[in-house]
């Protein structure tokens, strides 16, 4: 007991990722650790998405099962689970079968390299950005088969735009990382450790390399050769939800126009993996967006306001946060009807909160408090991604197919090029200037 | 760096996936069932570079081919009548010449097995995989080892020309 204990807390001092460090135990407790965090993720978003969706278009939501609808997320599991699994007769069973798997693996595969902290990630790959595009980018294929193994119109049209949608995209998303990935090689500040001085030009594909880029340059890449950073992350944003076939660019599943698009014929179980897969894809993308744009796990001002005051005061947030989830459901319990009807709702309502507080409690403890810094201002920018994508759908209307396209190839596509050049320009000119800057006054 | 964990074992699986994929590339007869066993094949030759710390390479074939060309191989073969193309013959008439160079391939192979220890340089492998994409930037670009820089301008090139040939082409007016 006493070992595994001592074992622990040896591993929790190392300041590496257990990929780097080639400690499989450690990966594999990892990989349980985001698949968990992940799936929780996904159904908070589920009740989430209609609780503000709702609110937004002036409703009160689901309210029903458990107080304020808390607990619709596992009725709706329950309900998926036990629903018959349907398959249309002319459909092609393995395909029919295999596309919803092939779904789930590209959406959960990307998080091995996504950085939760300079150690908390599965591992850090060479090509971190590059793996996450391109298996981020596999989705497609499961979409696309999905709707021609539905045997069907509308999944089969669904596919064809999604697949059209997707391909398109990504050009434009992928222009905009190269600008990025350009942003990490300037000053001579490039490869953090990993080429030496001799390659000090060389810039990163690593996830957790281009954080520590920002960190070196002082600067979060979207404030970078303003505006220039703003309209890289400009294009990313819009291209990323495009990719994850989400409000306003949902036409591979428009439900007005073609009942539900590639996953039609889908049913129970199969169809919550294309659930699971669509939220989960959306968290991913938008951790690239943090990583690559947004100083990913840095606490705001790590530079300006350095110094282990500064640190402690940061490190208060998490429990803060928690606190304030707490709060907020205990006023919401006071705020229940007094109707002995409600007593249990109530209670539950406040068993919920306190046990969100005790989490924020624990949250406040000095070895926890440093360890969780990272991960919470991670996830509290994916979260503010999440909200914005749930903002989207409740106030844009879907494009056109044709506008789509026109907005891909003819605005994102020329801007992108345009910023690539742009950037690589002023990345050779900035440092002479500069100096000369300084020289002058 | 740590040594690699379990090499023969995911060398034979991703050796088994890519020879099955590409069986059944050529065997099934429904053309997005071959166009799925390409795509996993591709996978796993993607693993292969991976092994070989080459995670660039890896990375690009899994951005080209499987996420690329391939998804537009499955659109165009959606298109097509799968029920048509299904009772066509699949294998043609000329399997001399198929024979032929399956056996100097297979030559080759038995030649390269027998007599590698001779014909290859010895030496230990260095694992690059750490710097395996600056590798690839600094032979392309460098100032000083940039040797590949014309070769690459030339690549590019004719990419270019064959994407404005492809637009000339299929577009009526322009």
């Amino acid at each position: 007991m006493h070992a595994i204990v001592e074992y622990i807390r040896g591993y929790l001092a190392s300041d590496q990722t257990p990929g780097a460090a080639g400690n499989w135990f450690w990966a594999t407790v990892y990989i349980l650790l985001v698949f968990v965090g992940l799936s929780i993720a996904v159904i908070a978003m589920n009740w989430l998405e209609r609780k503000i969706l709702a609110h937004m278009q002036v409703r009160l939501g689901p309210m029903r099962v458990g107080p304020h609808g808390l607990l619709q997320p596992i009725a709706d599991a329950l309900k998926l689970l036990l629903k018959e699994d349907i398959m249309p007769a002319e459909a092609d069973a393995v395909v029919f079968w295999v596309a919803p798997f092939i779904v789930v693996l590209a959406a959960f595969t990307v998080f091995v390299v996504v950085p939760f902290g300079p150690t908390h990630a599965i591992t850090d790959m060479n090509i971190g950005v590059l793996f996450m595009l391109g298996v981020s980018s596999l989705a497609v294929l499961g979409i696309v088969t999905a709707g021609w193994a539905s045997n069907s119109h509308y999944p089969l049209i669904g596919a064809l735009r999604s697949s059209a949608q997707m391909v398109s995209y990504e050009v434009a998303m992928g222009l905009a990382v190269v600008s990025v990935i350009l942003m990490t090689s300037l000053h001579g500040l490039g490869l953090y450790g990993v080429g030496g001085a001799a390659s000090a030009d060389t810039g990163t594909l690593s996830m957790i390399g281009i954080v520590q880029a920002q960190l070196e340059q002082h600067e979060w890449f979207i404030f970078k050769f303003f505006p220039l950073g703003l309209i890289g992350f400009f294009i990313f944003a819009v291209a990323m939800v495009a990719e994850t076939n989400r409000a306003p660019f949902d036409l591979p599943e428009a439900e007005s126009e073609l009942t539900a698009g590639f996953h039609t014929e889908y049913s129970g179980f199969r169809w919550s993996l294309f659930f699971l897969a669509e939220y989960s894809a959306m968290i991913a993308v938008s951790s690239i967006a943090v990583t690559l744009w947004l100083g990913g796990w840095l606490r705001p001002f790590p530079n300006a306001w350095a110094g282990p005051r500064w640190d402690f005061f940061f490190s208060l947030f998490p429990g803060i946060t928690f606190l304030f989830l707490g709060g907020l459901c205990f006023f919401s319990a006071a705020r229940m009807p007094k109707h002995p009807y409600f007593r249990i709702q109530t209670l539950g309502l406040t068993g919920f909160g306190a046990t969100l507080a005790l989490i924020g409690l624990v949250l406040f403890l000095p070895g926890v408090r440093e360890r969780v810094g990272d991960i919470f201002w991670f996830s509290a920018k994916v979260a503010a991604f999440m909200y914005l994508y749930i903002w989207y759908r409740g106030t844009f209307p879907r494009y056109r197919f044709d506008q789509l396209m026109k907005v891909g190839w003819k605005v994102l596509l020329p801007t992108g090029f345009a910023l690539l050049i742009l950037t690589a320009v002023l990345g050779f000119v900035e440092p002479p200037v500069a100096a000369w800057l300084r020289g002058v006054l | 760096m740590n040594p690699p964990v379990g090499t023969p074992f995911f060398f034979y699986l991703l050796s088994a996936t890519v020879l099955i994929g590409g069986v059944l590339v050529i065997t099934r007869k429904n053309a997005v069932h071959s166009a799925l066993a390409l795509i996993t094949a591709l996978l796993a030759q993607a693993g292969l570079y991976l092994m070989l710390y080459a995670p660039f390479v890896a990375g690009v074939q899994i951005i080209l081919y499987a996420g690329g060309i391939m998804v537009l191989f499955l659109f165009v073969i959606m298109l097509i009548s799968i029920e048509r193309s299904q009772k066509e013959r699949q294998f043609n008439k000329q399997w001399l010449v198929g024979i032929a160079a399956a056996a100097a391939l297979g030559g080759l192979f038995i030649a390269v097995y027998t007599k590698g220890k001779s014909l290859f340089p010895e030496g230990s492998l260095t694992y690059a995989e750490a710097g395996n994409t600056q590798g690839v930037a600094d032979l392309l670009y460098s100032q000083h080892s940039g040797i590949y820089m014309f070769a690459f301008e030339i690549a590019s090139l004719l990419l270019l020309v064959a994407i404005i040939g492809a637009v000339v082409m299929a577009k009526k007016r322009i």
